[in-house]
């Protein structure tokens, strides 16, 4: 299995150039964070790999081109994705939404028949989230946190070999924050990790290797270490110090 | 008292053929949001089926059993093709959809003018629909009444446990409710839309069927009936199936009453006002959905 590799990858909107020739190599395995400041494009990048913006450049995940397929088609391929505001189906019960993850391989005839028995995948998951006691309620009336963990367990039944988290743990607890980064460990055993994070606490603790975007490009890459001792990272991050010359 | 309970089942009659007409737009409006003012003309070519059937099948019963399955797939195929051609193209965009969707009901209906004929057209009902049927204390109910309102709810029946219980529902309610993450679940969103449109639009077929056995059947006559059929999902809260039962079988007994009481045009505008001022006290409909969606 080879990982993520992102090749000069550019996308516009109607001339505003949101994602600006991005290079990125995350091999499998990793638990590879990016982060940047509002408008950096990251969660553009997500979009681009997962097809639901066009992109230009090339994107390759486990030997398979993605860029130019449909948003199903790359989902099947094994690459599944959160989004920013904890996206679940919200008219259907917890078990509903992990069986639309779980079912795109099943026969178009069967559809019609209703559901015998939980699949062991499915339960699993609902296990592995900590969601099997709201299983029957209606996703949109989980508290946030809880949606958020059932995204994540949609990726699980979907069995998405890369995932693209966009900002798993916002709005959650420090306990729920622990707790889904010690699953964002037990996950990266045997899948690939690409996390937008804004808390650097949880970054520090739980990124293997970090990116910095900023105004559409990588600004900065390497460990946790090394990208916050970089200078340019700092001055996004701070503002530059201003120059003799700005301050008269 | 039997006179309240004849309008309360002229009324009850009035909803069933509400209810079959809206039941379709529940979908393709209620669920996808998708105002399709052609609708209508696939009503019409749900009824102009029966006709066309009706010129090979001489058997009036049969022609009506054999015109449910294929008004359903002509009137869903008619669906299929525009939102393959159209719609799909305007997924987001509801005036644009709307102005497309009126040209494609202008487009079917000098069609069918010119297929047709612009005079009405007549077909015959079974005989078993043509009597009526006599109850105790001398109520009096029309046979084809009576046919409609079964109709009616078996579709709904069959509706629901589709939207409901099955797998194929439960893909229609989850690309309804969030399509970039129904596509990212793997779900091939293009065609659960063409699959919905297709059962969406089917359903304006067998209305149209059942519409030849009280009226006559025409070029026009879709467009006197869409309105209705808006306005009772509106009304029953968008994208909610029970709202539209209940809403359809309230409007029927309402129209019923005051038609009664006064004229059929006078009835008609206070149902209007009635919806009016209900719209005012509920403007997102009898029935809505509470979560806490952040969006």
């Amino acid at each position: 299995m080879s990982g993520l590799t992102v090749r000069d990858l550019r996308v516009v909107f109607d001339g505003f150039v949101a994602v600006d020739g991005v290079d990125l190599e995350v091999p499998a395995g990793d638990v590879r964070f990016v982060i940047g400041p509002n408008g950096a494009g990251k969660t553009t990048l997500i979009d681009a790999i997962t097809g639901l913006v066009r992109a230009t450049g090339s994107v390759t995940f486990d030997d398979h081109a993605l860029l130019g397929r449909k948003v199903h088609r790359i989902a099947r391929l094994g690459v599944g994705r959160t989004f920013q505001t904890a996206a679940v189906f919200e008219e259907l019960t917890v078990l509903q939404n992990l069986d639309i993850a779980a079912g795109w391989s099943r026969h178009p005839l069967s559809l019609l028949r209703a559901r015998g028995q939980v699949p062991s995948s499915v339960a699993e998951a609902l296990t592995t989230v900590g969601l099997s006691a709201v299983r029957d309620e209606l996703a949109g009336t989980l508290a946030h946190g809880q949606k958020q963990w059932l995204e994540i367990g949609m990726l699980l039944v979907q069995d998405a070999k890369l995932l693209l988290l966009d900002e798993p743990v916002a709005g959650m607890s420090q306990s729920e924050r622990d707790a889904t980064g010690d699953l964002l460990g037990r996950l990266a055993a045997d899948r690939t990790v690409l996390v937008i994070e804004h808390d650097m606490d949880f970054l520090r603790r739980f990124a293997r290797t970090v990116t910095v975007m900023h105004a559409g490009k990588v600004l900065s890459e390497g460990t946790v270490a090394e990208v916050q001792a970089d200078p340019r990272v700092q001055e996004v991050y701070l503002g530059h110090a201003p120059s003799a010359s700005e301050v008269a | 008292m039997t006179l309240v309970l004849s309008q309360l089942f002229t009324g009850i009659s009035i909803g069933a053929v509400l209810l079959l007409i809206a039941l379709g737009l529940s979908l393709t409006f209620g669920q996808m949001n998708v105002i399709n003012m052609a609708h209508g003309e696939f009503i019409m070519a749900g009824a102009y089926t029966v006709y066309v059937l009706q010129q090979v099948i001489t058997s009036a019963g049969a022609s009506l059993i054999v015109a449910l399955p294929i008004a359903f797939a002509v009137a869903g195929a008619m669906g299929v093709l525009l939102e393959f051609l159209l719609i799909r193209r305007l997924y987001g965009r509801p005036l644009d959809t709307l102005l497309v969707t009126w040209g494609v009901a202008l487009i079917l209906q000098q069609a069918a003018r010119d297929i047709f004929g612009a005079p009405n057209v007549q077909t015959r009902a079974p005989d078993l629909l043509t009597g009526s049927i006599h109850l105790p204390g001398g109520l009096v109910i029309a046979s084809s009444r009576v046919f409609i309102l079964v109709l009616a709810l078996t579709a709904v029946a069959a509706l629901t446990l589709v939207l409901k219980t099955t797998s194929l529902g439960r893909r229609i309610r989850a690309v309804v409710q969030n399509r970039d993450l129904a596509a990212v679940s793997g779900l091939a969103t293009g065609r659960v839309d063409r699959l919905t449109f297709f059962i969406g639009s089917g359903l304006a077929g067998i209305a149209g069927v059942a519409l030849t056995l009280i009226g006559p059947i025409g070029p026009a006559m879709g467009t006197n009936i869409i309105v209705n059929a808006f306005l009772v999902v509106v009304v029953g809260g968008i994208g909610q199936l029970k709202g539209t039962v209940i809403v359809a079988f309230a409007l029927g007994i309402l129209q019923s009453m005051v038609e009664y009481t006064t004229t059929v045009s006078v009835a008609s505008v206070i149902v209007f006002i009635v919806i009016v001022a209900f719209l005012q006290w509920r403007p997102q409909g009898l029935f809505t959905l509470r979560t806490r969606s952040l969006a």
